[in-house]
């Protein structure tokens, strides 16, 4: 097998499990805390590449054109609004129903996940929207290549695998060594003892969903930049790619969600690259299934334990 | 205040319409169905399709209406979702009794839903399925305004033969009812010249990464693509193609026929030399030119499908006012034997419904954005 098709593939892999493990972060983050699958997520990342389409209009209508400026301030900008929709959405859908039974905010999360879809639908219109090539340019090896023999990546996908990987590490750092870390894992641990131990619950889980919604805003921009368009159907089957990333990584694990994010686009790439890519959603999903069967905690989940 | 005021603006509206309306046309309208997709991922089509059939309504109302009444168009949006195509026919028949369908588009759609016309007695033209079973069946009522993929295929398939003399043909699809089946048309045909494939795969609606696919293309070393498939994959395949390094041509069919093209490939530099087929363009024809300028004078290019969506009613009223009947078994007959002149030029159907000439010819995206016909 030819040397450079393989390791492009590999390529290939890396960066589309780099996009779903930068989504899958937000679902397991969110599971981790307070036991929840958030539907919604797949949506909320939807909204955030219309977010950063409209910024970069914007800050093109201003006259600003140095690239890392434009970067930084469209994702600040995306960030802040697509922080604010997860904030809103549990606000109005989940917490009236925190004590109802465990259906009600699953049922909720997937009603809201039609509403946004549907609204982004009427109000943006339903057509393939597109942004303009932003960070152009390739790295490839070797550099002075002749005839296809070469593996690359272009700037915009490296971008993507080295932001999954340092998110991941600043939220499993800030889970495990600050004081708001702290208090979400006793909100996760037991809500109500955590809760006469004096940490604001309701608070906490807010603060997990912004940190879920801000994982996806990033994943949006990325994502947004590297394939140039979107439409309003686009968080749906990311949504539920990157879902499947987080439960083989083990939901409830960060570093997990990067895996199985990884494992997943991998799997994907050599079965599309060395197979067939008309069966590859079969492979990937049957592989899930396998995989569950016989681990079925993920890769870095902790199996639950029953507490008496 | 505020609601006097808003009742009073009713009411003067109200005065208006009844001034505007009633002496030109008295009786009950006459409803024609138009069903597209609307929303979802294909309503760029959907809106060429209502535009084309919301003029021809206005101008054939403003000539004095059919047998004395008003056309009124039925919005039916079907999303192109068999499913929901099923379900939006069965309220045109059933609920909104029209006597005629405009529509459906994708061919996954129009398949199931002319059935339910065709049971009914209901005449259905469609101005853009091309799959060949939507006419195969012989079903009595239906017909189409345009051309078939097993022709569509055809000049594809010659097309990447003749004139770009490609050797390694890499044939893709998008696993739908047109994607798929234009593919097999262009293979078939690319059999028939002596040539064979170098890979034959689906790919996935909906998806936006087919990275791993092309890198397969660039280890096949194909130097022609034929992709059967919509504008919303096309253009990701396309851009992906590029920035991987390759130079193959992109050949498609009618479903990339639109200029969203290039916001799904996420700028012109990338669709610089993507070929695709589809009629003549309609408007270069004499027959429509007035009717161009008057689109283009409210601002809205009539690209794609907007002259075959006005042609297709054309056709219907001509086959009410030559026999004096909404009946559609009696329409469909009328149709079946005469031609008619739109605003395409002369259309003339044959018995299973299909169009007695097809005029496919091949298209050519440059840098900026644009196509033209090549010569």
């Amino acid at each position: 097998m030819d040397i450079y098709i393989f390791g492009q593939q590999l390529v290939n892999g890396l960066v589309l499990g780099s996009t779903y493990g930068l989504i899958a972060v937000g679902y397991t983050m969110v599971y981790g805390i307070i036991g929840m699958i958030n539907f919604a997520h797949g949506e909320i990342y939807m909204i955030s590449a219309y977010l950063t389409a409209i910024f970069l209009a914007l800050l093109a209508g201003f006259g600003l054109h140095s690239v890392p400026v434009v970067l930084l301030l469209v994702l600040l900008c995306t960030l802040f609004l697509t922080a604010l929709y997860g904030w809103s959405v549990e606000r109005i859908a989940y917490r009236p129903l925190r004590h109802s039974n465990r259906l009600a905010p699953l049922i909720s999360a997937i009603g809201i996940s039609l509403i946004l879809q549907n609204y982004i639908r009427i109000s943006q219109g339903a057509r393939n929207q597109g942004v303009p090539p932003v960070l152009e340019g390739v790295w490839r090896i070797p550099a002075q290549a002749v005839e296809q023999q070469f593996v690359q990546i272009t700037y915009q996908q490296s971008l993507i695998v080295i932001t999954a990987l340092a998110s991941m590490a600043l939220l499993t750092w800030v889970i495990h060594h600050t004081a708001l870390g702290r208090a979400c894992r006793a909100t996760q641990q037991d809500r109500v003892m955590a809760n006469l131990l004096g940490v604001d619950t309701d608070r906490i889980i807010s603060v997990v969903f912004v940190m879920g919604a801000a994982m996806a805003a990033v994943a949006g921009m990325l994502v947004t930049l590297n394939y140039g368009s979107f439409d309003f159907y686009i968080g749906f089957l990311m949504g539920i790619k990157a879902f499947t990333a987080a439960v083989l990584g083990g939901i409830g694990s960060l570093p997990g969600a990067m895996l199985g994010g990884v494992v997943l686009g991998l799997a994907e790439s050599f079965f599309a690259g060395f197979v067939n890519s008309d069966y590859k959603d079969v492979f990937a999903f049957s592989l899930l299934i396998l995989f569950l069967i016989f681990r079925p905690s993920g890769f870095l989940g902790v199996p639950e334990v029953e507490k008496v | 205040m505020q609601r006097t005021r808003y009742f009073l603006r009713l009411f003067a509206a109200g005065l208006l319409m009844c001034l505007a309306g009633e002496p030109l046309m008295a009786g009950e309208p006459i409803k024609i169905g138009m069903a597209g997709p609307f929303s979802g991922s294909d309503a760029s089509f959907g809106e060429q399709l209502w535009r084309g059939a919301e003029q021809a309504a206005a101008d054939l109302n403003a000539a004095g209406g059919v047998l004395g009444r008003p056309l009124q168009l039925v919005k039916a949006d079907d999303a192109c979702d068999p499913k929901q195509a099923s379900a939006v026919a069965s309220r045109l028949v059933d609920r909104e009794k029209v006597v005629a369908v405009i529509g459906h588009f994708c061919s996954s759609s129009t398949i199931p839903a002319s059935t339910i016309y065709a049971d009914a007695g209901v005449l259905m033209m469609t101005p853009g399925s091309t799959n060949p079973v939507v006419t195969e069946r012989k079903l009595p009522t239906i017909f189409r305004m345009c051309g078939r993929d097993d022709q569509q295929g055809v000049v594809g398939a010659e097309f990447v033969v003749q004139r770009l003399k490609a050797e390694r043909i890499a044939v893709l699809h998008d696993k739908t009812t047109y994607g798929q089946g234009l593919a097999d048309a262009m293979k078939a045909r690319l059999h028939a010249l002596g040539k064979k494939e170098v890979i034959y795969e689906g790919l996935t609606r909906g998806e936006k990464d087919f990275n791993a696919l092309v890198t397969k293309l660039k280890s096949l070393q194909s130097d022609a693509v034929y992709f059967g498939g919509y504008h919303s994959e096309a253009g990701p395949l396309v851009r992906q193609m590029r920035e991987q390094g390759m130079k193959a041509a992109l050949i498609s069919g009618d479903g990339i026929f639109s200029e969203v093209l290039v916001t799904s490939a996420g700028g012109p530099a990338y669709v610089e030399g993507v070929f695709m087929t589809f009629g003549a363009d309609p408007r270069n024809l004499p027959a429509g030119r007035g009717l161009v300028e008057i689109f283009r004078k409210n601002g809205y290019e009539p690209e794609g499908y907007t002259l075959y969506s006005y042609a297709t009613l054309q056709a219907i009223v001509a086959a009410m006012q030559a026999t004096q009947s909404l009946d559609g078994e009696k329409l469909a007959q009328w149709l079946h034997e005469n031609a008619v002149e739109t605003v395409m030029g002369k259309k003339a159907w044959d018995g299973k419904g299909d169009l007695r000439v097809s005029d496919y010819v091949m298209y050519r995206w440059d840098d900026k954005g644009k196509y033209k016909e090549l010569d």
